[in-house]
C-alpha cells in the first residue's frame, strides 16, 4: 500500500481527480499516467511477477518494458504508464500470471 | 466503418514522424498521424505542448525547441489520433491500432514509421528490483507529470542522457546521491580518433562538455569507470555497490536510476520481415534504409532514431528528407524539384551526424553490463537467466527463437524488447559467432495487448494476415 514515496510533485497540481487504488482513495493530478500516479502515491511496487511472485514496479515509463501492467476497471494487462488517470478509475494490482479479461464491455463489468 | 486511406500513414510524432508529415502536407499529400501517446512529441518533446514554465526551465533549450515544430504540426490540417498504439502492421501498408478500447485500421499510399528509440537494458544484478528504473523514465516522469525523486537518487550507467538528467535534477533541486560513471578513461582516448570529423558537429560536443562542467560544479559525486554494478536489496532496492578505479563503494539509496544509451525500436520494422544489420558501433539491430529512408519493402519508409541512432534534429532531417521522397513517388513533386528541396536537410542530417561516431565511441556500453553473468535475469518478464541463456546455448540452441522455445525467454508481454539484444549477444559471446549470425527474435503481431474481443470487433473483415 501507499507509503513513504520515492517520488514527489515538482510543483502543486492545478486540477486533481481520486482513483480507487486496492480500496484506496488516491487525489491524484489530472493528466498524468496511472503509473506516475502510483509512484507520486507512495506504491513501490504495482504486480508480482507470474514465475517468482516478485515485486516490480513501473520502469520504462513508455510503454516498452510490461513491467507496469495493472488491472484497470477489472480489465487486467493495461500498461500503467500507457492510459491516463480519470475520476473513479479502479486499479488494482496485477498478481501473478494475468487473468483473461472478462467477457463484458470494458467499463460496464460487474467485477469483484 | 471503411478503412481509412491516405497518402502518407505515419506512426509516431516524434520529431521524425512531426516533420515528415508537416513537410508532405506542404506537398499537398494527405496526411494520417497515428501516436500512442496523449500528445504530439515522442519521448524527447513529451507533452511539449502541455509543459509549464518552471519545467521548460528545467529541462532546458533542446526540450523547449520542440515546441515549434508540435505547433506547426498541430496547426496544420495533419489528420492525428493520439492514443493509438498500432498492434499489427501489414507490407500492405495497413496499420491496426487500439483507440479509446477499439481496433480500427488505417491504409496508406505509403508508410512511415517513426517510432523512435528506447533505451538499452542494463541487465545487471538486482535491475528487476522496485526501485530501480531507467533514466529515460526518470525524465519522463518529470516531462509528463511534473513527479520528481523525493530522496537523493543515484544515476548509474552511461551515455549523454544520463548527464543531462543528472542536470535537469540539479536544475530542479533534487539531491543526487551520486552518478556512476560506467564509461572509463581508455574509452575517452579511443574516442579522440573521431575528434576532427566529430568537430564539425561541435555544439553537441559543446553541450556534453557543459553538461560535465555543471556537474562538478555542484560537487556531484562522480564515480568513473564503474565496474560491477550491483544493485542490493529483497523486496525493493537497498543500495547499489561497485568497483571504481580500484576501491569498493556501496552507496545505501531506495532509488536507483539506470542508462547506457538508447537503441532504435526495430519491434515494427521486424514484424514485418524488412532486412536489418547488426551495427556493430551502436551494438543494435538496424533496417536497411536508402539515402531516402526506404526500406527493403518498396513504399515502406523509416525515419529518425528508429532506424538508426542520431537524435532529435537528424530525425527532423530524415523525416523531411522521407516525405520529398513519398511526394515525388506519389507525383506531387518531380525529381529535380525534390533534389533541390532536399539539400538542406541532407546537410543537417550530415551535422548532426558529425558527432555520432565520437559519442558511441564514449559510451559504448560495457560487455559486462550487456552480456552478464549466469545470475542476471535478463527476461525481465520470464524470469530467464543469462545462465539458463546459456544452458541452452549449450544443449544446441542456435539462436534466439529455439532459446524461447526452451526456456521462454522473450515470450512474455514485453516480447523481446528488453531481453532481445541482450539474448541474441549471449548467444554470439557464447558461441563465439557474430551478432549478425545468430539474428533476432520472430517478432510478430499483436506488438501491443489486444482483448479477443476488440479483436473480433475490429470493422475490417479483409484480414490477410494470420495472427500468430
Amino acid at each position: 500500500m501507499p507509503t513513504e514515496s520515492l517520488f514527489t510533485p515538482l510543483a502543486k497540481a492545478q486540477s486533481w481527480v481520486t482513483i480507487d487504488y486496492e480500496g484506496h482513495q488516491l487525489k491524484v493530478p489530472q493528466g498524468v499516467s496511472i503509473a506516475a500516479a502510483l509512484l507520486a502515491s507512495g506504491v513501490r511496487h504495482s504486480r508480482t511477477t507470474p514465475v517468482q511472485g516478485a515485486n516490480r514496479a513501473p520502469f520504462c515509463m513508455m510503454g516498452v518494458c510490461f513491467e507496469c501492467l495493472v488491472e484497470v476497471d477489472g480489465v487486467p494487462n493495461r500498461q500503467g504508464c500507457m492510459t491516463l488517470v480519470s475520476d473513479g478509475l479502479r486499479v488494482r494490482r496485477q498478481l501473478g500470471a494475468r487473468k483473461l479479461a472478462p467477457l463484458c464491455a470494458e467499463g460496464d463489468c460487474d467485477e469483484n | 466503418m471503411k478503412t481509412k486511406a491516405v497518402d502518407l500513414l505515419i506512426i509516431g510524432a516524434g520529431p521524425a514522424g512531426m516533420s515528415a508529415a508537416v513537410e508532405a502536407r506542404n506537398n499537398g499529400l494527405s496526411v494520417l498521424v497515428l501516436d500512442e501517446q496523449p500528445g504530439p512529441g515522442g519521448q524527447i518533446y513529451r507533452n511539449i505542448s502541455n509543459t509549464d514554465a518552471q519545467r521548460s526551465q528545467i529541462l532546458g533549450a533542446d526540450y523547449s525547441h520542440g515546441r515549434h515544430l508540435a505547433q506547426a504540426f498541430l496547426a496544420s490540417d495533419i489528420e492525428y489520433v493520439a492514443q493509438a498504439s498500432a498492434w499489427q502492421v501489414t507490407d500492405q501498408k495497413q496499420v491496426h491500432y487500439l483507440h479509446q478500447g477499439q481496433s480500427r485500421v488505417a491504409q496508406g499510399q505509403r508508410l512511415l514509421i517513426a517510432t523512435g528509440a528506447y533505451e538499452r537494458p542494463m541487465p545487471i544484478p538486482g535491475w528487476t528490483l522496485p526501485g530501480v528504473m531507467t533514466a529515460g523514465a526518470g525524465q519522463i516522469l518529470l516531462k509528463s507529470a511534473a513527479v520528481v525523486p523525493a530522496g537523493p537518487v543515484v544515476l548509474a550507467g552511461c551515455g549523454p542522457l544520463l548527464y543531462l538528467l543528472a542536470v535537469q535534477y540539479l536544475q530542479a533541486g533534487i539531491s543526487l546521491a551520486a552518478l556512476v560513471d560506467t564509461s572509463r578513461h581508455s574509452d575517452v582516448l579511443s574516442g579522440l580518433r573521431h575528434i576532427p570529423k566529430a568537430l564539425k558537429g561541435w555544439p553537441d560536443l559543446q553541450k556534453g562538455l557543459s553538461l560535465l562542467a555543471t556537474l562538478r560544479k555542484a560537487k556531484v559525486k562522480h564515480y568513473r569507470g564503474a565496474t560491477a554494478l550491483r544493485i542490493e536489496g529483497s523486496a525493493h532496492a537497498e543500495a547499489l555497490s561497485f568497483s571504481s578505479r580500484g576501491d569498493e563503494y556501496r552507496i545505501a539509496c531506495n532509488l536507483v536510476m539506470l542508462h547506457q544509451g538508447v537503441v532504435p525500436n526495430t519491434q515494427i520494422s521486424w514484424s514485418l520481415r524488412l532486412q536489418h544489420h547488426w551495427q556493430n558501433d551502436q551494438l543494435c539491430w538496424q533496417a536497411e534504409r536508402n539515402a531516402w529512408g526506404e526500406t527493403s519493402t518498396s513504399g515502406i519508409f523509416i525515419a529518425g532514431d528508429g532506424g538508426s541512432i542520431g537524435g532529435a534534429m537528424a530525425a527532423q532531417a530524415q523525416g523531411r528528407i522521407a516525405a520529398l521522397a513519398i511526394a515525388c513517388q506519389l507525383g506531387r513533386l518531380d525529381s529535380s524539384s525534390r533534389d533541390k528541396l532536399v539539400k538542406p536537410y541532407r546537410k543537417a542530417l550530415h551535422r548532426c551526424m558529425a558527432a555520432r561516431p565520437l559519442i558511441d565511441s564514449l559510451y559504448r556500453p560495457r560487455n559486462e553490463n550487456r552480456i552478464p553473468e549466469d545470475n542476471v535475469i535478463v527476461c525481465r518478464c520470464e524470469e530467464v537467466t543469462a545462465g539458463t541463456v546459456r544452458s541452452h546455448v549449450r544443449l544446441g540452441c542456435l539462436g534466439p527463437n529455439q532459446i524461447k522455445a526452451f526456456s521462454r525467454c522473450g515470450m512474455g508481454p514485453c516480447q523481446g524488447r528488453q531481453c532481445g539484444l541482450t539474448v541474441t549477444e549471449i548467444i554470439a559471446a557464447s558461441g563465439n559467432v557474430s551478432a549478425s549470425e545468430v539474428g533476432y527474435y520472430r517478432i510478430r503481431a499483436p506488438l501491443k495487448p489486444i482483448t479477443l474481443k476488440q479483436l473480433a470487433q475490429q470493422p475490417n473483415k479483409n484480414l490477410n494476415q494470420e495472427l500468430s
